[in-house]
């Protein structure tokens, strides 16, 4: 059963691609902040847009 | 810091999505159709739209086509939005899109001709994997250049889960298809047996990981919080999960093969990953459903949010459904029952479609610039959706385990109780047709969708190229300083460069390594087991050809009521010559391994496959088997018959030298032996026929070790 040399092989070169990412995310900050990211996303510039577009009607 | 302009590319979101309900539609009315095949085989037409050619197209045209260009779609809207860029490449963009569509379009001919790999989720054709590797990698640097380009500096945690996607189909996908082709559409796999096994399910099992789930988990944290107007709950909770899962799934796939012809260890590993791959999907459902708390009044009335909401607690109950279901005394039951039927729709239906839904409807009225056209129909859809998945699943569940008990029942004298396979069928035929029916419900709640999509598109239009400001990204941290070549830069960056250089070397020395490792591994390792003659490996391909293996198991497991119905258990070494391997994952009807074994319970003579082939009904009332009466007309293709042989022995099957050229004279000899013993019961067939053909591989099958 020699497949197992190649899949065992694949999979953790796979697992170490996922590893030097997660070094790399770590190293640069990405998880320096837990909790901004999460409410950034909710804001959009479309709706941004809405706003002003709505304050310029009301005008 | 200085504002720059900059567009979005709806354009590409729009095509997605229309292509996610083009191919929903059609995907689910194969679906539909597989189903009405089982309840009642008058469906199955002509010699293409049998059952073993649309179960393929129907998992095919669900998972690549319609969930495929459904990630697409909310990958490249998310990912734009997240990053504040357009994509990176209109260009690749577009071959993205097209090069799927014609994937899609390629596999449905491809599989309702009977061409087809016969590995599960991977039955497409070599021409057709190659160019699924070149649109995929495509999606990928198109990604990857848009991160690299992006104006927000940090990485939100949908887009890990798309990276993790790209590189987790990747490795899969090539690892899985090495395969040596005969004609162009025609391959043998470059593994054999339980080896081919064991690489067809580790890319089975993290097919479902990496297309199905990760994916799906990074619309999920977009799509979600977006829809409610909440935060994810716990960000911190998405990157433990993330990393957590990635780094387990890829180790889960020998649960598919329990109690099969495969090493305990490696069973036992499969086994282990699978339960500890409960706390990181609970994770995920965790963290989606309490986004909702204090909001819950809000589910109440957007429908893309119900969807949502079913959709995380499904993936819940799946996730956990399947680490029991890798547990060897459970496994025992849902494999080869319907079981493993239910389970996958309850996921694939619930959470896939689910989720798919409930983005479309928060995102289609905000791409077109409108409102939903009918809140009201968006209920009705989810209302008959989720009923319809109901009553898919449970007829299907309660089916599983009744088939199981009868399969497993003995009478006081020690006898099996229903000795006739298809009694155990003809039991749950009742439940086929209930499933028909729940089928038919999920079908017309989408259609309700459509309609629902259609009016929303009219009532407004796409910005294809919407405007947008964002400041740019100085990134400070690895600019290269001017003046300095790449190669001076790696080498201050001293992990980077041990990386890069790792895998260089790893994919040169996979390249080196894997075709020589499996050759040499396929020596016998019981004598007695014989390569396929010629006849019987063209008999071989027209089984693979036309799907047996979706409904005929070739793995007898090491229980009691297995080998008293069919014979000896299977062992690893009677596969060494299978390219590819036949295995199943189904017993819709008996399993096929041990029909070559003369005088054995699962032995029938030539005259008795003839009079089957043509007319199963006619043996056996109640069987739902398609017919097959054009082998008896159709003839064995014997231009390639000395190519394949040759194919076979570049592989490491011990034909004799120059064998290929004597190979058609041996077909015919011993289809000759068939035709004469056929002639005794009054039937006249074609020496080269793919009944002949057929038969002799049915002979075949667990023979040699018989032989003592």
């Amino acid at each position: 059963m020699s497949i197992f040399i190649l899949l065992i092989g694949v999979s953790l070169f796979a697992a170490l691609i996922f590893l030097a990412l997660f070094i790399w995310a770590v190293k640069s900050g990405q998880f320096d902040d837990n909790y901004t990211p999460s409410v950034r996303i909710l804001f959009d510039d479309d709706e941004i847009n809405e706003i002003e577009q709505e304050e310029n009607d009301n005008n | 810091m200085e504002l720059q302009k900059f567009y979005y590319d709806n354009k590409i979101v729009k095509q997605f999505i229309l292509a996610t309900i083009v191919w929903g539609v059609v995907g689910m009315i194969v679906g539909l159709l597989i189903a009405m095949q089982l309840a009642w085989p008058v469906f199955n037409f002509t010699e293409y739209f049998t059952y073993g050619h649309m179960r393929p197209l129907h998992t095919n045209a669900i998972i690549f086509a319609f969930v495929g260009n459904s990630i697409f779609a909310g990958v490249y809207y998310s990912l734009q939005k997240l990053l504040k860029t357009r994509m990176a490449s209109d260009l690749l963009s577009q071959i993205n899109f097209w090069g799927w569509q014609l994937i899609i379009v390629a596999a449905a001919v491809t599989l309702t001709l009977g061409i087809t790999t016969s590995k599960e989720y991977a039955e497409l054709e070599w021409p057709i994997d190659i160019m699924i590797a070149v649109v995929w990698v495509v999606y990928g640097v198109n990604m990857i250049w848009t991160i690299l380009k992006r104006r927000v500096k940090h990485i939100y945690a949908a887009i890990w889960w798309y990276i993790a996607t790209f590189i987790g189909v990747a490795v899969l996908h090539v690892v899985n298809s090495f395969e040596l082709p005969v004609t162009l559409f025609k391959s043998y796999s470059l593994y054999a047996g339980a080896q081919d096994a064991v690489v067809q399910w580790w890319y089975g099992h993290n097919a479902v990981a990496f297309f199905l789930t990760t994916p799906f988990l990074g619309l999920m944290y977009y799509y979600l919080p977006k829809a409610a107007n909440r935060p994810i709950y716990s960000y911190k909770l998405s990157i433990v999960h993330f990393w957590s899962l990635i780094f387990l799934y890829m180790w889960a796939g020998p649960h598919h093969l329990l109690y099969q012809a495969l090493p305990d260890w490696a069973q036992a590993l499969g086994v282990t990953f699978s339960i500890m791959l409960i706390a990181p999907s609970w994770g995920g459902m965790l963290n989606g459903l309490l986004t909702l708390r204090g909001v819950w009044d809000k589910v109440r009335d957007s429908a893309a949010l119900k969807f949502m909401v079913v959709a995380v607690t499904a993936y819940g109950m799946s996730t956990f459904e399947g680490p029991m279901m890798s547990l060897k005394s459970v496994n025992a039951i849902s494999h080869f029952t319907d079981w493993t039927i239910a389970h996958v729709h309850i996921a694939g239906m619930a959470w896939n479609g689910g989720l798919t839904f409930g983005m479309l409807y928060w995102l289609v009225p905000k791409l077109f610039r409108t409102k939903l056209y009918s809140e009201k129909l968006a209920n009705i859809h989810f209302w008959i959706a989720t009923l319809g998945i109901l009553l898919y699943a449970i007829p299907l569940y309660w089916g599983a385990i009744t088939q199981w008990l009868m399969w497993r029942e003995y009478t006081a004298e020690g006898m099996l109780n229903y000795p006739n396979f298809l009694e155990t069928v003809t039991q749950i035929v009742p439940m086929y047709k209930l499933r028909v029916f729940g089928g038919l419900m999920f079908l017309t709640g989408f259609v309700v969708m459509v309609y629902n999509m259609i009016k929303t598109m009219a009532s407004g239009s796409v910005t294809a190229n919407e405007a947008a400001e964002a400041a740019a990204l100085v990134n400070t941290q690895s600019r290269t300083d001017a003046g300095e070549t790449p190669h001076r830069f790696m080498e201050r960056m001293p992990v980077k460069f041990t990386v890069f250089a790792f895998v260089a070397l790893a994919i040169g020395g996979a390249v080196e390594i894997i075709p020589m490792v499996f050759i040499k591994s396929n020596i016998p390792t019981i004598e007695a087991v014989k390569p396929y003659s010629p006849l019987e490996l063209e008999g071989r391909d027209i089984y693979i050809s036309n799907g047996c293996y979706t409904c005929h198991s070739q793995m007898v497991r090491p229980f009691r009521w297995e080998t008293d119905r069919y014979g000896e258990y299977s062992k690893i070494g009677e596969f060494v010559y299978d390219h590819p391997f036949q295995w199943g994952s189904r017993r819709t009807g008996p399993d096929l391994a041990r029909t070559g074994v003369v005088g054995g319970p699962m032995y029938k003579n030539a005259a008795w496959h003839y009079n089957h082939f043509m007319n199963p009904q006619k043996m056996n009332e109640q069987s739902i088997m398609p017919k097959y009466y054009w082998l008896a007309t159709e003839e064995v293709d014997l231009e390639t018959t000395p190519a394949k042989i040759r194919a076979m022995q570049t592989l490491g099957v011990p034909y004799p030298e120059g064998f290929d050229q004597k190979a058609v004279a041996n077909l015919k000899a011993q289809g000759q032996k068939i035709v004469d013993d056929l002639k005794q019961s009054g039937i006249e067939v074609s020496p080269t026929s793919e009944m002949v053909a057929l038969i002799a591989y049915l002979h075949k099958l667990g023979r040699d070790i018989s032989e003592k």
